[in-house]
């Protein structure tokens, strides 16, 4: 019995904290990793359709995308509930797309500029009068490879 | 017997290491998300200089109106059996040319995988989900059939062999081996997909 009063004399000894500084750097590093970074806020509303023979989009730096869908609701006052095309941050016409993209690949060195796919996203409700205006833009600036950017699943969810 | 006083303090030196090591794993593990999609071509807008004939035969067309439902060749058609009568199209092989298909050499439908032609033509009204699930079984239908020569050829899928020549991680080696049999499966069922322009009515 002597033996355990002995023990509990002493203070519990501190934990060593030197390790730390390395678990948050861990933790830092994950998070680095796995976040991507948005490069324009989504004004518009963008929830893509199904589909199941997807391709993925490789290369980042060759791509264009262009957002189509109804404006958010903070946006509906002044642009109302029609879907539109949005461009980088800001809204635009049928008639700007192809400006756009010509400058956007103006922008891309000169070895990527004949090999850029442009990325429709496309909310799932829009209607293809709209896509098909931006498909036509497409072709009078030869901007023929383009991607219909979707989510991987069941094709048959879309229509219900 | 003299005993110490406390616990005896746990080393941390190799706590650097265990956080390395985890920090590498995961690192390794996560994969940062792409996005992903269906890979189309638009036709050029200049049309070609020469014109050329297509015989009727050799065109699927594929209309969607606008409350989302199906013309295929001059029938109404369920969307879930598009896939099938796509595939029986394109490898209907009537002129006997094509060694490789298995369709029904039914004279009036398409005389070889490299003449048919899928015609998809669509209203301004048609919903875009539509539009994508029609896109996407044609596109499927191609993929099956490739897929199907590619396993009786290399003994695996062609999608899987696309993607890995696409994927920017495979090594050259393996690339340039994949190129030729990609290019071939290619060849055996050419995707000619034409998207005509909207009909306004």
């Amino acid at each position: 019995m002597a033996k355990f009063t002995k023990k509990k004399d002493g203070d519990l000894p501190a934990v060593s904290t030197a390790s730390l500084p390395d678990i948050v750097f861990m933790l830092l590093f994950f998070f680095m990793t796995v976040t991507t970074m948005k490069d324009s806020s989504l004004m518009v509303e963008n929830t893509l359709p199904n589909a199941t023979e997807v391709k993925k989009l490789e290369k980042k730096d060759r791509v264009i995308y262009i957002f189509v869908g109804t404006p958010t609701r903070e946006y509906q006052k002044v642009f109302g509930t029609e879907p539109k095309i949005q461009l980088n941050d800001k809204f635009a016409n049928v008639d700007e797309v192809g400006s756009y993209i010509l400058a956007e690949r103006a922008k891309k060195p000169q070895e990527l500029q004949n090999v850029l796919t442009t990325a429709l996203k496309v909310d799932k409700n829009a209607n293809m009068g709209l896509i098909t205006d931006i498909k036509q833009e497409l072709r009078k600036v030869n901007a023929l490879k383009v991607n219909y950017t979707t989510y991987e699943g069941d094709a048959f969810n879309n229509l219900q | 017997m003299p005993r110490r006083k406390g616990a005896p303090e746990v080393n941390a030196g190799s706590m650097a290491d265990i956080a390395f090591l985890l920090l590498i794993f995961f690192l390794v593990t996560t994969t940062i998300e792409t996005d992903a999609g269906l890979d189309r071509m638009l036709p050029p807008i200049e049309p070609p200089d020469t014109d050329v004939v297509i015989r009727q035969k050799n065109i699927f067309t594929v209309n969607i109106n606008k409350n989302g439902q199906l013309l295929v060749e001059d029938g109404l058609m369920d969307l879930k059996d598009l896939r099938e009568a796509a595939m029986a199209f394109l490898e209907n092989n009537a002129d006997g040319s094509c060694t490789f298909c298995k369709g029904k050499k039914d004279p009036s439908s398409s005389d070889n995988p490299t003449k048919a032609i899928i015609s998809l033509k669509n209203d301004r009204e048609t919903k875009y989900s539509t539009y994508i699930t029609v896109q996407n079984e044609l596109v499927g239908a191609y993929n099956d059939l490739r897929n199907r020569e590619a396993q009786r050829l290399y003994g695996q899928d062609f999608t899987t062999m696309e993607s890995d020549y696409l994927n920017p991680e495979t090594p050259s080696s393996v690339k340039d081996e994949l190129k030729d049999k990609v290019k071939r499966i290619q060849d055996m069922f050419p995707q000619k997909l034409s998207e005509a322009e909207t009909s306004t009515n």
